[in-house]
């Protein structure tokens, strides 16, 4: 049955914007991004939206729906009550284009600065050879749908725009940590550059990353402490330093 | 202008539009936080009404002062003086450091306090007050990276904190294999804490996650696995060992001090 869905959206583009109130149906077993598009065929012909799967594995449709960053194919109209407002804004941590489409083009930039896979020189291609238990903490990091809500999230860039020059954020470091866990992967410096180059030491664990996460990837607990205490072995531990360089270790195996 | 405000992003006047209680959990963890710290920092000074009839309060253990009760020592092991530049020094204060930089640097308890004292955020997409920020890069925060030596230190804290619930099952007279309420509170204590330091995600480091290969490991991914299920639960052992603590302080305070009596069951 169709109800009367108060919608609250942002119009405007990296000069100026305003909410805008609108009152727009919505069938049993919709989500945000039907009544949006609903809103964009009867009421506001030129209203920007980025989409496209519409099944919440395409990480298009990012955005702030009652201030909280979703996607708006997996958020369910139903979960709001009949009276309330939904207010849709665009990401509120990078720069505007129009309506809700944001410029997230800060996140490509970065995923150009981690260094990818380092094959061993010794393996021919069709050599390799990995252990399922040796690859499945890395297989839950490649559940990631670069949806960008983690990012957006992060007060570390949210909140500190100058911050952007030296942090990476959340989704690059489980792009960091799902190397570095990588059996097979042989670049040495990843936990040293994630601390000195990507910022994993500007993350205060305030886990809001892994609570907007659409795949549920533990973000926090599976990628950035790891990776924190892999850092923690090599920068401030006098003891297992000493160790390295009495057995000569090249590292853990 | 910075942050949400920046001159690039949606003009949008408001910190934040969440329309959902967000402040509840930070005011709920300031509150519970800040009410412990207020107990702790009492009990430590106070120095008095941590022993009686093999009950010995977990804020004192081990009691390394020579200002300690002879029955609540560690063998009569008394390394520490009395005093420091003439002042007395609760036997409390010399080894709260270690549980409470275990605590401090927890992973779990780092969120709860930037969240809830430091606003560093209040809570997930609200815009946080402070103009500058650096994290965990420079002092003294960059200090919570040796979390795990107050883990290790936890650790010997642990096994001292089990002897004292395991000596708790004397009677008064001393003989073995009688057990009342305050047995029961020292075990509870003492299995929290075990929970909270096992779950910690140094020590599932520590067992396993160091490694790159875990099936040149077997033994190491098994523990790996097993603290990692723990692991999932360090919020609420973190809480419910606080909470367990604070209580069986509580009643040894109680006991000792004659306001309770300690019941025993046989």
């Amino acid at each position: 049955m169709a109800r009367k869905l108060k919608l609250r959206i942002w119009r405007g583009d990296s000069t100026n914007g305003a909410l805008q109130d609108v009152v727009v149906d919505a069938n049993e077993g919709e989500v945000v991004l039907d009544v949006i598009h609903r809103v964009q065929a009867t009421q506001m012909g030129d209203l920007a939206v980025r989409w496209n799967c519409k099944a919440g594995k395409c990480g298009s449709c990012s955005m702030e729906i009652n201030g909280k960053p979703r996607l708006a194919c997996m958020t369910q109209v139903s979960a709001y009550g009949d009276d309330e407002t939904i207010t849709v804004t665009p990401l509120r941590a990078f720069p505007v284009i129009k309506d809700l489409v944001t410029d997230v083009s800060f996140n490509y930039r970065k995923a150009m600065e981690i260094p990818s896979y380092s094959h061993p020189a010794n393996l021919k291609p069709g050599e390799a050879r990995m252990e399922q238990i040796d690859v499945e903490r890395s297989q839950e990091f490649r559940k990631c749908i670069e949806c960008f809500l983690c990012q957006d999230t992060c007060h570390v860039i949210r909140d500190h725009e100058e911050n952007k020059k030296s942090f990476a954020g959340p989704r690059f470091f489980i792009r960091i940590a799902e190397l570095d866990m990588h059996p097979l992967d042989t670049l040495k410096n990843r936990k040293k550059t994630a601390q000195e180059e990507h910022g994993l030491g500007m993350c205060n664990i305030t886990k809001c990353c892994t609570e907007v996460c659409p795949e549920h990837i533990r973000i926090t607990d599976n990628a950035i402490i790891p990776m924190k205490e892999r850092v923690v072995d090599e920068k401030y531990d006098p003891v297992r330093w000493l160790g390295s360089k009495i057995r000569k270790r090249e590292g853990i195996v | 202008m910075s942050g949400v405000f920046s001159p690039t992003r949606a003009k949008i006047k408001e910190r934040t539009l969440r329309t959902d209680k967000y402040w509840l959990q930070p005011a709920i963890t300031f509150g519970v936080l800040f009410s412990f710290v207020i107990y702790a920092t009492f009990r430590a000074f106070e120095g008095a009404n941590y022993y009686k009839d093999h009950l010995i309060s977990p804020f004192y253990s081990p009691c390394l002062s020579k200002a300690c009760v002879p029955e609540a020592t560690i063998f009569g092991w008394t390394p520490v003086s009395a005093e420091i530049f003439n002042f007395a020094l609760s036997p409390a204060l010399i080894i709260l450091i270690f549980p409470l930089g275990f605590r401090m640097t927890c992973y779990y308890y780092r969120k709860a306090y930037y969240r809830a004292f430091w606003m560093s955020p209040p809570a997930c997409a609200v815009a946080e007050p402070h103009t500058k920020y650096t994290g965990e890069t420079r002092a003294p925060l960059i200090l919570q990276n040796g979390h795990r030596w107050f883990f290790y230190a936890g650790l010997v804290f642990n096994i001292i904190l089990t002897y004292d619930a395991i000596i708790s099952f004397k009677s008064v007279e001393g003989e073995w294999g009688h057990m009342s309420v305050g047995s029961l509170v020292l075990v509870l204590s003492s299995t929290m804490l075990w929970l909270y330091s096992l779950s910690c995600h140094t020590c599932r480091h520590t067992l396993g996650g160091r490694l790159k290969h875990f099936s040149k490991h077997p033994v190491r991914y098994k523990l790996w696995s097993w603290v990692s299920v723990l692991n999932h639960s360090h919020p609420q052992f973190a809480w419910y060992s606080l909470a367990a603590v604070a209580f069986a302080d509580i009643y040894v305070r109680q006991v000792a001090s004659g306001a309770w009596t300690n019941f025993y069951f046989f």
